[in-house]
């Protein structure tokens, strides 16, 4: 099953050993989008490896950039402002829901239901208005920077991120009635790709696709990081570990982000929206312009960069696809030493074999998709 | 067509070559070669928001054998390369291709060992996108530039070129 | 975030001749052990029920070519019960080989099948060493220090009929 395929999500390789219509081997084979964004790290300055994280999982880009920032703010313990650290949650949840749109579009186009697609895409374009609303791109917006938030967020963000808010609930429900109940939908899904409870933690499973099987391990309220435990929401789990049941299970996260980016908007504080670190983070631009002290530091960090104490961190955040993790090598200099990621579906991909085998060929479609992979991380 | 207007009997007088093109461009059916982050907006771009059916891309083909138009949406890996070659050898003529993103025309961001600095080194592009990603906008407008320059062309220099 | 200080006092007491180092970062713990010993380490976590550092979160390597022992190999492990992490690092010089962890955890095949395409540590005992990410004819292992990230300078119009220049 090449890497040019419709039903691949990406460029994705799988080498399947059929016996008539069963599968008796699947070995994936990946490295088809392999870009060494690892290695062009450790050649940049801090500030400038945000983009490249944007570049990986493509569909969650806010949610990379997020991880990245905590680990260098860890490393050089930076106290992040309450202003940006609820926005950060607020946008991080509106990703949530656009990546699990995409998927769900995807998985159900893959399994038939074509018009699923459709309206998937057409909800992501009022998710993508916010994107360009805050920082004037529609994916890659690399609006988190070390330190706080690019610029200050607008002054109707409160009003368009509330009329998504209001929007979508309706149309979920649509997307559930659809399928949930639908027979084909239920005919396809249950009782295919089933992982064990000890299979998952054993193949350090993360994400939704554990959280199908019983684990209720959400980074979110393990280890709260960015201000998330001053909300209330909660971990939708299952135990059956079938397609179907991570299916539910993301489509019951789509409305706990809703509920969480709710409750962002209606508490969000005021303040700066950037920490106070004059040699780490750039002044606002309108200092910048008028002040000779502000123009000197932001050349300076522009420039050269900023030292950061000598160490290492990880740091992980729940992606919508799992655990992302940020290890961060740092020996002085201002280039990272060593920016490792940890890639949720790249160890979540590892798992399809034990997912296809004894099923039959078309199920290695629902699997795939129910795996929610992007390959841009599974490569890197 | 004010010509229909001036002949009886609907017998239309054209040069060959203006139908033929006109024919091309207006059913070109795509390759959705979607790698990366380019490829979701390539998807965009086919869905209800901005549909690109208007223009004759109704149905997008997934085997080379059956389609004109490749668009190669997003980074190309060495490891890719000659993934890339084949699928565009196993398409017929005629066929256009559109470099979609900063990526897939130079090398985009990444500029390093993993990369093919440009898709133009291993097959002939008609039309380059800039953007990172384009926006859906963009591919539209690229694509209906490729439509115009599919108006010019001439078929005695196309017979020449597939011959050499 | 910070660590298990008990689980601290337990890995010193139990493993305390063969832990090289401890390094307290940011909250963060982590031990240096030697390569012979490192297994049996994970795997008496791995099945000790007080603690219970029994998932892998990631399994890593660096690469400090200045240094005797180049190859640093991380693995870094999580417990459900505290949600608290430890790192042990493991010190190898360039041709060492260490004992595989896929004798206690699925996920370090393609763990380690990566850090051996990408920096060339050997695994003993893996049941398919081989590369995983870089194409099949690059030779070399792209993230140690020493590969260079093969930077092309572009062509401007000054440049423009040189061939392009790969450094």
């Amino acid at each position: 099953m090449g890497p040019q395929h419709p039903a691949t999500h990406g460029v994705l390789r799988v080498v399947l050993e059929l016996d008539g219509e069963r599968i008796i081997k699947a070995e994936p084979v990946i490295g088809y989008l392999h870009t060494g964004i690892e290695k062009t790290a450790e050649s940049k300055l801090y500030h400038k490896v945000v983009p490249l994280t944007d570049r990986m999982d493509y569909l969650a880009p806010m949610s990379n950039n997020l991880g990245y920032c905590l680990a260098v703010e860890k490393l050089l313990d930076l106290d992040i402002p309450p202003k940006a650290q609820w926005a950060r949650v607020c946008l991080t949840e509106l990703t949530r829901i656009n990546s699990h749109l995409v998927w769900v579009g995807t998985h159900a186009m893959d399994i038939g239901a074509m018009s699923m697609s459709l309206y998937a895409f057409r909800e992501r374009e009022h998710i993508l208005g916010i994107y360009e609303l805050v920082s004037g791109q529609r994916m890659m917006s690399s609006y988190f920077r070390i330190g706080g938030l690019m610029k200050d967020l607008p002054s109707n963000f409160n009003r368009e991120v509330q009329k998504v808010i209001d929007l979508l609930p309706s149309r979920i429900r649509e997307y559930e009635d659809l399928l949930t109940d639908n027979r084909i939908w239920r005919n396809r899904t249950t009782g295919v790709g089933i992982l064990a409870r000890e299979d998952a933690l054993k193949s350090s499973i993360t994400g939704p696709m554990l959280r199908a099987t019983g684990v209720g391990y959400d980074l979110r309220k393990a280890i709260p990081y960015s201000s998330y435990d001053k909300f209330d929401f909660e971990i939708p789990t299952r135990t059956e570990g079938d397609t179907f049941a991570r299916y539910e299970v993301r489509m019951a996260e789509m409305y706990q982000s809703l509920k969480i980016a709710q409750q962002a908007i209606d508490g969000m504080p005021e303040g700066p929206f950037q920490a106070n670190a004059p040699g780490i983070v750039s002044p606002p631009k309108e200092k910048v312009l008028n002040e000779m002290e502000a123009l000197i530091f932001h050349f300076k960090i522009v420039t050269e960069g900023f030292h950061p104490p000598e160490g290492e961190v990880y740091v992980g955040i729940e992606s919508p696809k799992g655990e992302i993790g940020y290890y961060i090598v740092s020996d002085g200099s201002p280039k990272p030493y060593r920016m490792r990621v940890r890639p949720p579906c790249f160890i979540n991909l590892a798992s399809l074999p034990k997912l296809c085998e004894g099923g039959l060929v078309a199920d290695v479609i629902t699997n795939i998709g129910s795996v929610d992979i992007v390959l841009g991380e599974v490569d890197r | 067509m004010g010509l229909e207007d001036k002949i009886p009997d609907g017998v239309i007088l054209t040069t060959l070559e203006k139908v033929v093109n006109w024919s091309r461009k207006r059913s070109m059916w795509p390759f959705g070669f979607g790698l990366a982050c380019c490829a979701i907006e390539m998807m965009s771009t086919f869905m209800a928001h901005f549909d690109l059916a208007r223009w004759g891309m109704e149905v997008m083909r997934a085997s080379p054998r059956q389609a004109d138009l490749m668009i190669i949406s997003g980074r190309v890996s060495n490891k890719m390369a000659p993934v890339v070659k084949r699928l565009y050898e196993q398409m017929p003529n005629p066929k256009w291709v559109i470099s979609m993103g900063a990526c897939a025309s130079t090398g985009g961001v990444f500029n390093n060992y993993a990369i093919l600095q440009g898709v133009d080194r291993i097959i002939p592009v008609d039309m380059y996108i800039p953007g990172c990603p384009p926006r859906p906008q963009q591919l539209i407008d690229g694509i209906i530039k490729l439509h115009e320059k599919v108006t010019k062309e001439r078929l005695k220099e196309k017979k020449e070129a597939k011959k050499k | 975030m910070s660590y298990n200080k008990e689980a601290e006092k337990f890995i010193e007491e139990k493993f305390g001749d063969k832990i090289i180092e401890k390094i307290i970062f940011r909250g963060e713990l982590t031990f240096i052990a030697g390569k012979d010993d490192i297994i049996d380490i994970l795997r008496s976590l791995y099945e000790d029920e007080t603690f219970a550092y029994n998932f892998l979160t990631d399994l890593t390597a660096t690469d400090w070519p200045d240094r005797k022992e180049r190859h640093e190999v991380v693995y870094l492990l999580f417990s459900f019960k505290d949600y608290s992490r430890v790192r042990f690092k493991v010190r190898l010089r360039e041709g060492e080989r260490i004992p595989t962890a896929t004798v206690i955890w699925d996920s370090a095949n393609w763990l380690e099948r990566e850090v051996f395409d990408l920096f060339g540590v050997h695994f003993e005992g893996h049941p398919n060493l081989t590369k995983i990410l870089t194409p099949d004819d690059l030779e070399g292992h792209p993230l140690q220090k020493d590969y260079s990230l093969t930077y092309e300078i572009p062509q401007f119009s000054h440049n423009k009929d040189q061939p392009p220049e790969v450094t």
